[in-house]
């Protein structure tokens, strides 16, 4: 037996009138002009979304930029256990721990940086963390900027969110 | 006002009047073209530019546009032949300008006793005058191609000097056919020969005297214009913009208009020879004769203004048949553009000469 031979179909043979190729333009033109019309007529069909206004609904488990969750009293929930800065695969938090002037407190980050530049949007930190002090929620991606120092979070900016 | 300065006077107004004309429709052409073909794309197109808040479509992007243009810096690059890199943008614009002048964009008017043809040359060699005029824009994309001292820009200036050449010739060809029927290569009196009926039902257009004609010189323009499905030589996705890659700033935005205005003279060139010009069906100059005998008076005015306002109408719906053609129709291969060219156009042309020729012969006996 030969080797099994795949039959591919071919295009099928253009006709006589497809050939020349007249009809088939006018028929696409009358596509084109659908569209044309059919978009001018409706505007709200039209799928592009307006960025600056409107802002595409990210779904619920959407790794966005981070924020860190904050107590009743207004303290970070973050008791600087390096658990996230440890998980980070690309090393990009850094956190300074300080003591507590909360007695029931121990640790609290002097300096939590996210260096927003090197992230990965993993969510890694997320799950490390034991007291689910820092959420990916905030459903948005990382704004632009135009320095390197503006793109590094502090705590003060990651608290805000 | 004495003779000749009322002479000179008329024809300064036409230059300016007609010339403005085209650079305006040019202007609105390049919002058609973007907001076309975002619709035609089911996008939204150019809608951010505004002045105190007005948006208006878009409307302003032209104007941001030519702004930006003017104020980027006029780069040259090193491996450039600097005289060559900067002519090169000229020889693109002036002939697209230089055959404004040859186009009828209105009956003969008079005023204070003259007779003045809104037209600003009717030469009496009117489309050799074109066909010449038009034919020097290759000189302008080849030179950039050359100039540029880059790949790209090169293969693209060799892209359309073949195509461009290859389709002269059957866009002359395709012409000749009118120039039998209407026995003249003068605008006015091929636009004047339009004005009749065929078969007392039809009007005299040359189109319907001339249709494989028409279709010919159609293609052969598209072809000439470097536009879609011809626009070989700019094809981006395999010479990042052809001929007119290393230009940037005004350069780049004199090439555009010289495509655009190329697009409005041809779009008014199409309207003149095949769609009867200024010409509008059964409408003499004491008005409306319908074929079945009613008739209906039109002040002297109106009809002048029905005549311009016609070939307004028929200069803008083929400018937008080159950008409703661009959005439906991907580009050719470069064999099959000359294959379609040499192959197809031109025994097509010289048949259509044949045919003409026939029935012309048949009809005199």
């Amino acid at each position: 037996m030969t080797i099994g031979v795949k039959k591919v179909a071919r295009p099928r043979k253009m006709s006589f009138p497809e050939s020349l190729y007249l009809v088939e333009i006018v028929k696409g033109l009358g596509v084109t002009m659908g569209h044309l019309l059919s978009n001018i007529v409706r505007q709200e069909g039209i799928k592009t979304i307006e960025y600056p206004e409107v802002r595409r609904v990210m779904p619920p488990r959407f790794r966005g930029r981070h924020r860190l969750m904050k107590r009743e009293n207004g303290a970070p929930r973050c008791v600087a256990c390096y658990c996230c800065a440890t998980a980070c695969p690309a090393k990009c938090i850094t956190i300074v721990a300080g003591e507590s002037p909360d007695p029931g407190v121990e640790k609290y980050p002097v300096r939590f940086d996210i260096d927003m530049l090197r992230c990965v949007f993993c969510g890694m930190c997320v799950e490390a963390c034991p007291c689910d002090a820092i959420r990916m929620d905030t459903g948005w991606f990382t704004s632009p900027d135009d320095t390197r120092e503006k793109l590094i979070f502090t705590i003060d900016t990651l608290l805000e969110k | 006002m004495t003779g000749p300065l009322f002479d000179i006077a008329v024809a300064v107004a036409r230059i300016a009047v007609f010339f403005s004309f085209c650079l305006g429709l040019v202007v609105v052409m390049t919002w058609v073209e973007r907001k076309g073909a975002a619709y035609i794309q089911d996008r939204r197109g150019p809608n951010r530019a505004d002045i105190f808040g007005i948006r208006a479509w878009g409307l302003f992007h032209p104007l941001a546009d030519a702004l930006k243009f003017l104020f980027k810096e006029d780069f040259i690059p090193d491996n450039a032949h600097r005289l060559f890199y900067q002519m090169a943008p000229m020889f693109s614009l002036a002939p697209a300008i230089l055959t404004i002048a040859v186009i009828p964009f209105g009956p003969d008017v008079t005023l204070m006793g003259r007779r003045i043809a809104l037209q600003i040359a009717d030469l009496n060699v009117g489309i050799l005058y074109l066909f010449a005029v038009s034919g020097m824009t290759v000189y302008g994309v080849v030179l950039a191609g050359w100039a540029s001292g880059s790949k790209y820009p090169l293969l693209g200036g060799l892209r359309s000097s073949a195509q461009m050449l290859s389709y002269e010739v059957s866009m002359g060809l395709s012409l000749i056919g009118i120039f039998m029927v209407f026995e003249s290569v003068r605008m006015s009196q091929i636009v004047a020969g339009q004005g009749g009926l065929l078969f007392g039902a039809l009007p005299k257009w040359g189109v319907f005297v001339q249709p494989l004609g028409f279709i010919l010189f159609l293609v052969a323009q598209y072809a000439e214009a470097n536009r879609t499905p011809f626009d070989l030589p700019e094809g981006e996705s395999e010479l990042v913009a052809g001929y007119h890659t290393e230009y940037g700033s005004f350069k780049f935005s004199m090439f555009m208009m010289a495509e655009y205005l190329h697009m409005v003279v041809g779009a008014a060139v199409v309207a003149t020879l095949f769609f009867g010009g200024w010409q509008v069906p059964y409408l003499g100059d004491a008005g409306f004769l319908f074929p079945g005998g009613s008739a209906a008076a039109v002040p002297p005015a109106v009809v002048l203004l029905l005549r311009i306002g016609a070939f307004v109408g028929k200069v803008l719906f083929f400018a937008w048949l080159y950008v409703w053609i661009r959005w439906t129709i991907p580009r050719f291969r470069y064999d099959q553009v000359m294959r379609l060219g040499w192959k197809v156009m031109l025994p097509l042309a010289l048949l259509n000469i044949f045919v003409t020729g026939l029935i012309l012969l048949l009809l005199k006996k």
